[in-house]
């Protein structure tokens, strides 16, 4: 039995007397795709955060490839090829599009093969036009396709993505969720996501999220169908 | 044994002057979070209020307790209107301007009583701790401390103002949808702040004497007693001035006063780098 | 000479900017001496050691987004460590030497405590300035015949007098006079100017620049920002302990007021004033900061700490980005050809002083 990519165990994050999360237990396989979903506040950035050692969790462990990275610093698991698209945009204003993508290519990689990456991740995310601008000056969903560019150029294992398709137009929500497909071909993802409708896109298992803890843990149409899940969004309690 | 009392004696008085350096500071900082670099010098301009007053003839007393601190509070007051406000929330910006204003009232003040220090006499004499003689007036620095301390924790706990400026603190956006005025706040609040520096200003100008450039002996003292201290205003500042005020007592005692000095800063910037929130960002949170 | 093959529109001049400052620099270099004497050449000697310092201040502030509040203690540092070596060796090379290295192991020291220690970075500021304080405490009271370094009495609060000046390394009789000190402190300035856009270019230099933009993007992307905050404050520290070494050469004396408060608040009005984010902007605030420093002490209608004090906040409240970005807006506004997004510079500048 191989080492699954991403182990989660009885990770517990309290802040004060709020536990945020609670006694999640999660498992990823290399190069699966798994959407994440649940109401604001359930606890899903938290989670994030603590995947990528933003957070060092009250309890709990995490696994990367059977190494445990629980509280280890961001940069470290970082290195262990873990990129994160944050909810929040974490991009470099003040350096161009083509400058910012290559700080994430150009760690630990020879300058051409660096420029390599930038070119190719740019073409890839349709940004090659507008490399020269100032991120900081973008729209957006461009600034949003910035980040991606720049997660994916660190060329890591695991990629997470924290809202990727908000504020988007409806042409570069399926612009994502084609991008996403393809990314899936050699590399594993967690999705955030709110819309459902993309979910459905791009979705094979989805885990759901509600006041720190698992709900359920199905295929996507079987959790979009359940009445429970349905009940935890419009604000009653599932049992 | 006398001179267990003695050092003891100093210890307290040694604490006093930290935490009396140290409270107008921490109020500006625990309210606004800005660190106002200019505390040094309305600490300098209450002495000069004192000295101005005593060289007119108004008794000394009145001199320091009320005149000091009434117009430097009103000089803060100034200040906040015509500068801090406009700063709110950029920190790094604050700093520089008042770091700036500090140079100006320095430079103000030398250009009209120039730079030669100016003494005010301490008022009372000296009583003896068995063998050995002590100041009266470092009786006289604890008691203005210790009621500075309990005058603003009173103010804070049992006066409305206290509650609105507590609540200001917590969540100015809440205050202000309740009604509560945040610049109006931040402007007593920073008045407040001047008045305490100004206090201490006078209460110590016999000691340090009163020139232009006397604050700067203060400024890094309170800083790093209000940063050590953490959130909590009152208990924040007592609390470190305890143990930083005992550090310094002690060490000047063993060696010489400029080491008992140094021996305050580095053991406050060797606790921030320990307890980075203070001493009640960790213990006692939910105190005033 | 390697050429850029990406374009780079931004906040700095780009090559060509860099190369006309250079040579700028060497016309100055080589003409001040035509143009005046030798009380005319020590007078801007200090402005070219000062201006070395703000270098150090602005490096670490506009590019690192590091705010130290104590940079005058490398500048003592640098300058106690030439006075002492010089005095206690026959060749001042080594003294040299030990006025760069002294502050950078302090400052490694210190920058390992901070940085690594995870204090914020206003908290910085604070405990750098504590720093400074503490060094002109120490330092002030080593008064006494039994405070002194091998041959080199600290001197207290009088400091140390009759350094000796700078000699050509190898032949320690042959000591510079006024205008040998002036090529010295101008060629370092040029040098360390093209030192520091040498390392702005390389990958170092973009990550650090990249950490104060966003520092959780750059760790997120797998930097360690601890390590390259460190590397930048020490790089700052030798800058700093090479001015400290001209400053004191350039009075053949160092005196704790070298770490007073004024010092350290004196060079971050050079930064604000010159410009936040560029190398030529801390140069050119120095020389103009201390040129009215000159022209102010020599009246007697205003103070010089009034002075500066107004300066100061009239730059925080009205000017942020300081008087090199504007030179430079209004160049490239008489430039149409060049395309290039101006408020990016206001955005870095804000993104610095933040």
């Amino acid at each position: 039995m191989s080492v699954p990519l991403l182990e989660a165990r009885n990770v517990t994050m309290r802040f004060g007397g709020v536990a945020a999360v609670q006694d999640v237990n999660l498992v990823l396989g290399e190069v699966e795709l798994r959407c994440l979903i649940g109401p604001n506040g359930a606890g899903k950035s938290t989670f994030f955060k603590i995947l990528t050692g933003q957070l060092k969790p009250t309890e709990g462990v995490v696994l990367f490839r059977g190494q445990d990275i629980t509280g280890s610093h961001p940069h470290v698991i970082a290195r262990l090829g873990v990129g994160i698209k944050t909810q929040v945009p974490n991009v470099f204003n003040g350096l161009t599009v083509r400058e910012g993508i290559g700080i994430a290519a150009g760690r630990k990689k020879s300058l051409r093969r660096a420029r390599q990456i930038v070119e190719e991740t740019m073409e890839l995310l349709q940004l090659t036009a507008i490399a020269d601008r100032m991120v900081g000056q973008l729209a957006h969903g461009q600034r949003q396709w910035v980040e991606i560019a720049s997660v994916l150029a660190q060329e890591p294992d695991l990629i997470l993505l924290d809202e990727p398709a908000a504020g988007m137009t409806h042409e570069e929500v399926l612009r994502t969720a084609d991008l996403i497909r393809e990314i899936n071909k050699k590399q594993a993802l967690v999705v955030v996501e709110h819309d459902m409708q993309f979910i459905r896109m791009i979705g094979k298992t989805v885990t759901v999220f509600n006041r720190g803890k698992i709900l359920i843990e199905n295929q996507v149409d079987a959790v979009l169908a359940d009445p429970g899940v349905r009940d935890v969004y419009l604000g009653k309690q599932a049992h | 044994m006398d001179l267990i009392g003695l050092v003891g004696f100093n210890v307290l008085v040694g604490i006093g002057t930290i935490a009396l350096i140290t409270v107008g500071l921490g109020v500006i900082y625990g309210m606004m979070k800005i660190i106002n670099l200019a505390h040094g010098e309305f600490m300098m301009l209450g002495a000069y209020a004192t000295y101005v007053s005593t060289s007119h003839g108004i008794n000394i007393w009145i001199a320091m307790i009320i005149i000091a601190p009434l117009f430097v509070g009103l000089v803060g007051l100034v200040v906040e209107r015509c500068l801090i406000r406009f700063l709110y929330g950029r920190m790094i910006d604050t700093m520089l301007a008042t770091w700036g204003l500090s140079l100006g009232l320095i430079g103000l003040m030398t250009s009209i009583f120039g730079n030669d220090p100016r003494g005010v006499a301490t008022p009372v004499g000296s009583f003896s701790i068995g063998h050995y003689a002590a100041s009266l007036y470092g009786v006289v620095i604890i008691v203005v401390a210790l009621l500075s301390l309990a005058g603003l924790y009173a103010m804070l706990r049992f006066t409305r103002y206290g509650l609105i400026v507590r609540a200001t603190m917590q969540n100015a956006n809440m205050a202000a949808a309740l009604g509560v005025a945040p610049p109006t706040i931040y402007m007593s609040t920073f008045a407040l702040g001047a008045a305490l520096a100004g206090l201490a200003g006078g209460i110590l100008a016999p000691i340090s004497g009163v020139s232009p450039v006397m604050g700067s002996a203060f400024i890094a003292k309170a800083f790093i007693t209000v940063l050590g201290g953490g959130a909590a205003i009152v208990t924040g500042t007592s609390l470190a001035s305890a143990l930083f005020g005992f550090i310094n007592i002690i060490v000047s005692f063993k060696s010489t006063p400029v080491i008992g000095e140094v021996a305050l800063l580095v053991a406050a910037v060797v606790m921030i780098r320990i307890l980075p929130q203070g001493i009640t960002g960790r213990f006692l949170r939910r105190s005033l | 000479m390697k050429l850029k093959t990406l374009p780079r529109p931004r906040q700095d001049a780009g090559w060509g900017g860099a190369i006309a400052t250079v040579v700028g620099g060497l016309v100055i270099l080589f003409g001040m001496p035509m143009v005046t004497g030798t009380f005319g050449l020590l007078q801007v000697t200090v402005f070219a050691a000062l201006a070395i310092f703000a270098l150090a201040q602005g490096f670490i502030w506009g590019f690192g987004g590091i705010l130290c509040f104590g940079q005058s203690a490398f500048l003592g540092l640098g300058g106690y460590a030439y006075a002492i070596g010089a005095m206690n060796m026959t060749d001042t090379t080594g003294a040299v030497a030990l006025a760069v290295i002294v502050p950078m192991i302090f400052a490694a020291g210190l920058g390992y405590f901070m940085f690594y220690g995870r204090i914020s970075d206003a908290y910085i500021g604070v405990i750098t300035l504590t720093v400074t304080i503490i060094l002109f405490n120490l330092i002030n009271s080593t008064s006494g015949d039994i405070y002194h370094i091998g041959a080199a009495p600290l001197g207290g609060f009088n400091g140390i007098p009759s350094v000796p000046p700078l000699n050509i390394p190898g032949n320690p009789d042959d000591q510079l006079d006024p205008t040998g000190l002036w090529y010295c402190a101008m060629g370092a300035l040029i040098l360390c100017y093209i030192l520091l856009k040498w390392v702005l270019a390389t990958r170092f230099g973009r990550v650090v620049v990249a950490i104060r933009e966003n520092e959780t993007r750059a760790q997120l992307l797998g930097y360690d920002p601890r390590l390259f905050k460190l590397l930048t404050f020490v790089i700052g520290a030798g800058i700093s302990g090479v001015a400290g070494c001209l400053y004191t050469n350039w009075g053949a004396f160092i005196s704790p007021t070298v770490f007073s408060l004024t010092m350290s608040a004196q060079v971050i009005i050079y930064v604000l004033v010159g410009g936040l984010g560029t190398l030529i902007g801390p140069i050119l605030g120095a020389v103009a900061i201390q040129y009215l420093i000159t022209l102010a002490g020599g009246q007697h209608v205003i103070d010089p700490n009034l002075m500066l004090g107004i300066v100061l906040v009239a730059f925080v409240l009205l000017v942020p980005q300081g008087v090199a970005p504007v030179i430079r807006g209004s160049v490239r506004r008489l430039m149409p050809s060049r395309s290039v997004a101006t408020p990016a510079q206001a955005e870095v500048s804000q993104g610095a002083s933040q």
